[in-house]
């Protein structure tokens, strides 16, 4: 039985903004499935009560005092941008949205 | 004049420090040894004669006038192309980053340049530091030294390579679930992977926040000490660098080598899970011969065990894919390198950039990333592996209760062929398993040369620490070292 | 029938705070500045850079947490929540899920005299992203000066009612926010911003029904306006049978409607996990205690403090609506003026003449807190009339002049003086022998002799003594 199904792998292909080719996607489908069943062997660890390990350090959050040092130049800020106009990145148009939303372009 | 060949990174900056010959004279000789071999071997992506040049006189000018010209002067290093320098193309080694230049630098680079080490260039890698060959850097393979047919690891393939043919003296690398140790097995030199959070990853481009640790390739235990010594300590600008002061690294790599028993009271545990069947038996015979040499240097050996090594593959694949996916998000084509062309709208710039920028294999790893991040999967598989990790890092410190270090074999395989292993990357996945639990627990790891393959190829004894125990590591290693001559083997020279 | 429709509305403030520099890196949290000319490597997302802790946004976001009666949480965690999007560098937002800093407690606000208190779930930290301008012909541009400015999300249960109570639990939050001094809260300025989810319920029931998030409101006027027309918008088509559907609509104030979000995707999965760049924080019990000791005096005790001590709730929620306001009056009173008086004069007087009312805090006020008392003084003990006394401050404000100084330079002191004022009122009732015979059947008269003995003593005579000594004098 497949883990994951082609169709899955184009919805998570457009969740993390990759445009597959259909070669792809079916390549990615069996690499992904032959992994997902490899790590499926994982339930059966009993890891009840088990609290998670999400940072190797074993100390708290530093914190910084709050002054400012000196900012990019804008030059410096848009020395590696792809597309630049004035002091700004340029983007295509972006349809007003809120944050979170992948707004695509309108046809018309 | 030194050999650059046989010449220890120690032995060069002595040199220097002591006026038998300078920074200058050092630096022409490596990048002569790379312009005439690199060419066949392909660890370089690229050369900085400028930058090495004013380096190297900036080194000589100080030490003219009379002030301290660094306890790394005149040192011929490589930079693994993952960590950023101000002014340098900096690319990971991956389409997406082509024409990237930082406007700062790596907290290691910085360091590093201020010790008065000499960086000749940038050295090749698997894309993002995601393989365990060089076979995924986008722009050339990276042969072995040891065999041209062989792969040299991955992902600091690069920087193996290069100290291993004595292109440079030592090299940074990035350890993620291996990939300073496996390389460094696979060339026959030295890499170590510090306690997680040793060294800051300020300017380190990131693949997996919680298992990147910078590190050193060394050709001998003594130069990767004195590299980390500098390399080492916290940072104000990474929230996850350790306080603790820099331990004296060197000494103990030298400490290693005083006497007939230099580890007389040191208890070597030995885990069972390490010792599977289907493990390369000339490496298991190596490591054997390697114990034993270590028990005549007065070392006890004890069987320890780990029992969760047989998850730790599947946690670390897990955890790694789910943050890299997170940290590869911000390629996007916007602010920095690649830009598809043609594109009609904001979703394409996203998808078609991505799509065009990223290999195979980061592409992989997004995808099991975001997968395993969902909403609904999460506790399943991220949330299981993170408690997963927590036994895996308990295992160690059970184990170091009754010994004080672990050494087991680096790599089950030597060096494999170009695409023997490329086409199958579970396969290429599973091939990490001895390496990987030091990244999950944060625990230091050196991997350093002991013996040969029949067919000439390199074997790696890998040598573990607890956490901050960088010194027992260098001891060990530093023992072994001394009893043995591994690491006064060249490899073949073509010209 | 039509069925009565209850309002239950859910808000979510973000609060932008006035560090100097920014949550995670060290270019400056200024507004206004030229576009992309206060970023740095770790704020634009740049490869290998890494969050660091602003000690003064922790410390932010734990008094504003107190100042609402929060739980603050010993150990909090950061997380990422990822969605791509132009303004957002790294393709995620460094916030925080689980664990955020405060739990619980509540916004205290009166809405037309009564007491409200609503509930809050949680305030977070997290970065704020860049903005997006839209330009015409295909391109839109992208500014990163607002891109890791730290901000406080207040979340809230849905415990309002009311557009009207929704605009005053932003206008309360933006108090606070000024009492503490961790922000400006302009609404206009974009440092303040909210999002409300609106629902509609028959009344009485305890289901909740389908809601709608409304943004893009930049004003209290809008809040109300948005949520009123959002109210009536849901009950017509639940009126009509329809169902409501869940989505995001976007407030046009031109055109008074909100308008559904064109969107490919729907629901979003922002794949939050734990923030691996940045260890658990912890504030302690020390860090606590000298927080909470930091707090001042809060609006509702304020409020409460000075309708006890006697003031209107009209004038007691007029000084209460600013820090710089109720600090003004306390130490009008504590300088020794009456509370009611030292009320009256700042509101008629001295807020009518600022724009804005932090301008009483500043130290260049032209009339101090001690100045306004000593003129009150003047005022109280006969000194000087009503009348009098306004003229006066009209001139300290301008010249900056002590309310004394001028009294005495310009010899304005009320004539109370017995014999000075009984000499005037003889003079003047000599001058109007006419007026003063007819005076006996026309008791109106006095306002004339009244305003001639004040003509005649320059204004000054103390109007209560010159009462006497002419009802006196004339019979």
């Amino acid at each position: 039985m497949s883990r994951i199904t082609a169709d899955e792998v184009r919805e998570l292909a457009i969740l993390a903004r990759l445009a597959l080719s259909e070669q792809e996607v079916a390549r990615m489908t069996v690499d992904l499935d032959a992994i997902l069943d490899y790590v499926d062997a994982m339930r059966e660890l009993d890891t009840t009560g088990v609290e998670p390990m999400t940072h190797a350090v074993p100390f708290d959050c530093p914190l910084r005092a709050d002054q400012t040092a000196p900012s990019l130049s804008i030059d410096e800020a848009l020395a590696n941008a792809p597309r630049r106009e004035a002091s700004f990145f340029q983007v295509p148009r972006i349809v007003p949205g809120p944050g979170g939303s992948s707004t695509v372009e309108d046809e018309s | 004049m030194i050999d650059a060949r046989g010449a220890s990174l120690v032995s060069i900056v002595d040199g220097v420090r002591a006026g038998a010959f300078s920074a200058r004279e050092v630096t022409e000789q490596f990048l002569d040894r790379v312009a005439r071999l690199d060419g066949a071997l392909g660890c370089f992506l690229k050369i900085d004669d400028t930058g090495a040049r004013r380096r190297a006189d900036a080194v000589d000018a100080a030490r003219k006038a009379g002030r301290d010209p660094g306890p790394l002067a005149g040192a011929p290093i490589g930079i693994k192309d993952i960590f950023c320098m101000r002014g340098v193309e900096t690319t990971c080694a991956s389409k997406i980053l082509r024409g990237f230049v930082p406007p700062y630098e790596s907290t290691v680079t910085a360091r590093l340049e201020a010790a008065g080490a000499v960086a000749l260039g940038k050295l090749n890698m698997d894309e993002f530091a995601m393989g365990s060959s060089t076979e995924n850097s986008s722009v050339k393979p990276t042969r072995n030294p040891w065999s041209h047919a062989h792969v040299p690891g991955g992902s600091s393939g690069g920087s193996a390579a290069a100290v291993a043919a004595s292109l440079c003296a030592g090299a940074t690398g990035t350890d993620t679930g291996g990939s300073i140790r496996q390389p460094a097995a696979l060339c026959g030199v030295v890499g170590m992977k510090p306690t997680y959070g040793r060294v800051s990853r300020y300017g380190v481009i990131a693949f997996a926040s919680s298992l990147d640790h910078p590190g050193p390739f060394g050709r001998t235990v003594e130069d990767a000490a004195a590299l980390l010594e500098v390399m080492s300590g916290v940072d104000p600008l990474d929230a996850t660098s350790i306080p603790a002061p820099v331990g004296a690294y060197r000494q103990a790599a030298r400490a290693g080598r005083e006497g007939q028993t230099p580890l007389a009271g040191v208890r070597l545990g030995v885990p069972t899970e390490y010792f599977q069947p289907g493990m390369d038996p000339e490496i298991e015979t190596a490591v054997r011969a390697a114990l034993d040499e270590l028990a005549l240097a007065g070392a006890k050996i004890v069987p320890v065990s780990l029992p969760h090594t047989k998850y730790a593959i599947a946690t670390y694949y897990l955890i790694c894919t789910a943050e890299a996916s997170s940290n590869l998000a911000r390629y996007d084509g916007v602010r920095y390198g690649l830009r598809a062309a043609e594109v009609r709208s904001l979703e394409e710039l996203y998808t078609k950039t991505r799509g065009e920028g990223f290999g195979t294999e980061p592409k992989r790893r997004i995808m099991l990333g975001a997968y395993v991040l969902r909403a609904g999967y999460y506790e399943a598989y991220y949330g299981k592996a993170l408690r997963a990790r927590r036994k895996i890092a308990d295992d160690f410190s059970a184990a170091f209760a009754s010994c004080d270090a672990i050494v087991t074999p680096t790599s089950p395989v030597p060096a494999f062929k170009f695409g023997e292993r490329i086409g199958d990357p579970l396969q290429m996945y599973l091939a990490d398993i001895l390496t990987v639990a030091p990244n999950l627990a944060g625990v230091p790891a050196l991997s350093q040369p002991c013996g040969f393959t029949k067919s000439g190829l390199p074997i790696g004894l890998q040598i573990i620490g607890p956490a901050l125990g960088e010194e027992i590591c260098f001891r060990v290693g530093g023992a072994y070292e001394s009893r043995t001559d591994w690491h006064t083997r060249f490899a073949p020279e073509t010209a | 029938m039509a069925t009565d429709w209850e309002t239950v509305i859910g808000l979510e403030v973000h609060v932008q705070l006035a560090t100097r520099s920014k949550i995670f890196s060290w270019s400056s949290a200024e507004f206004g500045a030229e576009p992309n000319s206060a970023t740095d490597p770790v704020c634009l997302g740049m490869p290998g850079t890494l969050p660091v802790l602003n000690r003064s946004a922790v410390e932010s976001a734990v008094r504003l947490g107190m100042a609402a009666g929060c739980t603050i949480r010993a150990r909090c965690r950061f997380a990422r929540k990822h969605y791509f999007y132009p303004d957002l560098p790294k393709g995620f937002q460094i916030s925080q899920f689980d664990e955020p800093i405060c739990e619980g407690g509540a916004i205290k606000f009166r809405l037309k005299g009564e007491p409200r208190a609503i509930r809050l779930t949680r305030i977070h930290m997290e970065e704020d992203a860049g903005k997006n301008l839209h330009a015409a012909a295909g391109v839109s541009f992208v500014d990163y000066n607002r891109a890791g400015v730290p901000l406080c999300e207040i979340v809230s249960e849905p415990d309002v009612r009311s557009a009207e109570e929704a605009a005053e639990y932003v206008r309360a939050v933006r108090t606070l926010v000024r009492y503490l001094g961790i922000g400006d809260g302009n609404m206009e300025e974009g440092s303040l911003r909210c999002d409300a989810n609106v629902s509609l319920r028959p009344r009485g029931s305890e289901k909740y029904g389908t809601k709608t998030e409304i943004k893009n409101m930049n004003s209290f006027k809008n809040v109300r306006d948005a949520i009123e027309h959002e109210v009536k918008r849901q009950a017509t088509l639940l009126d009509r049978g329809e169902r409501i559907i869940q989505e995001t609509r976007l407030w046009d104030a031109s055109r008074g409607v909100t308008q559904a979000m064109r969107s490919k995707e729907q629901a979003h999965d922002y794949r939050y996990f734990p923030e691996p760049d940045l260890p658990p924080l912890v504030v302690t019990e020390l860090e606590q205690v000298a927080l909470r000791a930091s707090l001042p005096e809060l609006p509702e005790d304020r409020f409460a403090r000075y309708t006890s001590e006697g003031l209107s709730p009209q004038d007691a929620g007029v000084l209460v609506a600013d820090r710089e306001t109720a600090a003004y009056f306390d130490a009008t009173v504590a300088a020794g003026a009456p509370a009611k008086r030292a009320a009256n004069w700042l509101i008629n007087e001295l807020l009518a003449r600022v724009d804005d009312p932090r301008k009483l805090g500043e130290a260049d006020c032209p009339v101090p807190p001690a100045a306004l008392a000593e003129l009150v003084e003047l005022v109280e003990d006969g000194t000087l009339s009503g009348k009098l006394g306004k003229d006066v401050f009209v001139k300290m404000w301008s010249e900056r002049r002590a309310a004394k100084e001028i009294v005495a330079a310009e010899g304005l002191a009320q004539v109370s003086d017995g014999g000075a004022l009984e000499e005037a009122c003889q003079r003047v009732i000599a001058a109007h022998p006419g007026e003063a015979g007819r005076f006996k059947e026309n008791p109106k008269l006095m306002g004339f002799f009244v305003g001639a003995v004040m003509k005649e003593t320059g204004g000054k005579g103390n109007p209560k003594a010159v009462n006497e000594i002419l009802r006196r004098l004339l019979g």
